[in-house]
């Protein structure tokens, strides 16, 4: 079986500070958690590597700080990222560090290969606008021209998401957590990325709405056949998405392997902690 | 033609907290014809299922092989293979049944079934079609294929169980003491299904807790022994 990873991530390394003598060196450093006493520097993603295969739920699962934020933001070009390389198997960057693509370049990654919804939707929608407006901003940044055409999809999509029609010209910012990241998920969906990032998605929902977000994840896997990194403090969600998953420490990779496998036989003494404490 | 061998198998778990591995099974050797079905008896923490969930790689197989004979692979060492080549395993080749039902919320029983057809890439016409058959094989009430099974008593789970493993029509399947918690009349019923599921020619390996329940319906029967150390081919208890 010689599969070819949709995206390759390669020592990916993000740092907030610029570092002091005492923490530079990697194999010397010693760091309270990820972080360095003397000079303050944060080292919140350090040395992440993996791949994600097309058309698999990738989880990623960690403890608050431990770095699975600013890594999506790393990959979806949010934020700068510290070091590393990322390679996407796409004919139009094949073979191509995407990190180190000119800004327009990664815009063009950004519209056409990438989702992403956040953490906190505040990061993904314009509260103000409407929710269609929302979708239709999206799909215009990708070339969008014609309205009726980008309206009827703007339809389509809140309507998978279960957004009843007469809600789709009101602003998200009068909804719910839980219908601001179903507004959010049809936003990402907008362009058919090949590669969807979903970071804490049913996070502070009550448990019928989350069940209804997992359902509808499980779905757009199914149908679309979309590679997607689901990030997760809940054990719980990333065990009824993903087939693989990766535990993540201060910022490192500490344990990956099947879903059921890291959590009925976790091999890392905080991958232990962390299942136990789930009982 | 031999299915799955297992040669040297051991398997231990190292928990941090205790500062501790403690051995679970040792020097575990058996094999499996194609077709057969295996039982496997001993006394609680012998390591029954242990040894399934490593097959399965629900463990991660610590010391010795575990030789498939794979469709899509040839042969395969599952201790070793990738966590890739596994979920491709699973998703067509091998599957896994135990008491418990661990499934996304708020799936109907029917779609629960369909499910496991799209997610092998079948088309929806053909998961819908199979789905009702299986559901109807398994004599599942038609008034229950579009609840939620979190209500289902413990024999409907565990058909529920079964027909998502068995809608996939694996070649080898691992059943984990399925009939632990069912009253006789519903453990007559898994019987027959596990009797049908022998006539298309599925491998089963077994656990079971009930010695008559095993009685010719397994082909052979390994006793584990407690103190980890079975070897597998000289425990037969009987072979029918
Ligand atoms: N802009 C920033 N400046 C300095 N430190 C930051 C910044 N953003 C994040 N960090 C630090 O980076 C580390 C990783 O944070 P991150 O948000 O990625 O964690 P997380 O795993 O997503 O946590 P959570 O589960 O709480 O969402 C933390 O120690 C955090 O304090
Ligand atoms: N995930 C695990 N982590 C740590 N130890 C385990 C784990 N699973 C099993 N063990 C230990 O391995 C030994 C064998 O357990 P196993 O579950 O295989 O027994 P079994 O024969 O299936 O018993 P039963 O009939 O009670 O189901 C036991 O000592 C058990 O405590
Ligand atoms: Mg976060
Ligand atoms: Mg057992
Ligand atoms: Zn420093």
């Amino acid at each position: 079986m010689h599969e070819t990873p949709i995206l390759r991530v390669r020592n990916l390394e993000k740092q907030f500070g610029q570092g002091c003598p005492d923490c530079k060196d990697k194999e010397s450093r010693s760091l309270e958690k990820n972080y360095c006493s003397a000079c303050g520097t944060v080292y919140a993603v350090r040395d992440v590597s993996f791949d994600l295969f097309p058309g698999e739920v990738l989880g990623i699962v960690g403890e608050s700080g431990s770095g699975k934020s600013t890594m999506l933001q790393g990959l979806y070009f949010d934020a700068e990222i510290t070091g590393g390389e990322v390679y996407i198997d796409h004919p139009a960057v094949l073979d191509k560090n995407v990190l180190e693509l000119s800004s327009q370049q990664k815009r063009y990654i950004r519209n056409y290969l990438y989702g992403m919804v956040y953490q906190n939707p505040v990061h993904g929608l314009k509260m103000k606008f409407s929710s269609v407006g929302n979708i239709a901003e999206k799909m215009i940044a990708a070339g969008g021209r014609n309205v009726s055409s980008i309206e009827a999809r703007s339809k389509t999509l809140l309507e998978k998401v279960h957004i009843p029609l007469r809600r789709m010209k009101e602003e998200p910012r009068n909804f719910s957590g839980g219908m601001q990241q179903r507004v959010q998920i049809a936003k990402a969906l907008s362009n058919n990325p090949p590669i969807l990032f979903l970071d804490e998605v049913t996070t502070g929902l009550d448990l019928s709405v989350q069940a209804s977000v997992l359902d509808l994840i499980k779905q757009i896997q199914r149908d679309l056949h979309i590679s997607m990194i689901v990030v997760s403090h809940d054990l719980a969600v990333i065990r009824m998405l993903a087939d693989r998953s990766i535990v993540m420490l201060n910022g490192t990779i500490i344990e990956k392997g099947l879903t059921d496998q890291i959590l009925e036989d976790p091999q890392h003494e905080y991958t232990q902690q962390l299942v136990y404490s789930l009982l | 033609m031999t299915i799955l061998e297992i040669k040297n198998f051991g398997k231990a778990f190292t928990i941090h907290h205790l500062d501790k591995t403690l051995p679970a099974v040792n020097n575990i050797h058996f094999s499996i014809d194609a077709g057969e079905f295996i039982g496997i008896i001993g006394k609680s923490g012998s390591g029954k299922s242990t040894i399934l969930k490593s097959i399965y790689r629900t463990y991660l197989p610590h010391t010795g092989e575990i030789l498939y004979n794979s469709d899509r692979f040839g042969q395969i060492d599952l201790a070793k293979a990738t966590e890739r080549q596994v979920i491709s395993l699973r998703k067509y080749e091998i599957g896994y049944v135990s008491q418990f039902l661990n499934v996304m919320p708020r799936t109907t029983c029917r779609q629960l079934v369909q499910n496991a057809l799209l997610e092998m890439g079948e088309p929806g016409e053909t998961a819908m079609i199979e789905a009702e058959k299986a559901l109807t094989h398994f004599e599942m009430d038609p008034k229950l294929w579009d609840s939620y099974p979190n209500t289902f008593s413990g024999g409907e789970k565990l058909r529920l169980n079964i027909a998502m493993a068995t809608v996939k029509k694996p070649r080898l399947l691992l059943l984990d003491e399925p009939t632990a918690s069912l009253d006789q009349q519903s453990k007559m019923k898994v019987r027959e299904i596990i009797e049908k599921l022998k006539q298309q020619g599925t491998t089963l390996v077994g656990i079971f807790h009930d010695i008559e329940f095993m009685e010719g319906l397994c082909d052979k029967v390994y006793e584990m022994k407690t103190g980890q150390v079975i070897s597998a081919r000289e425990e037969v208890a009987y072979e029918s």
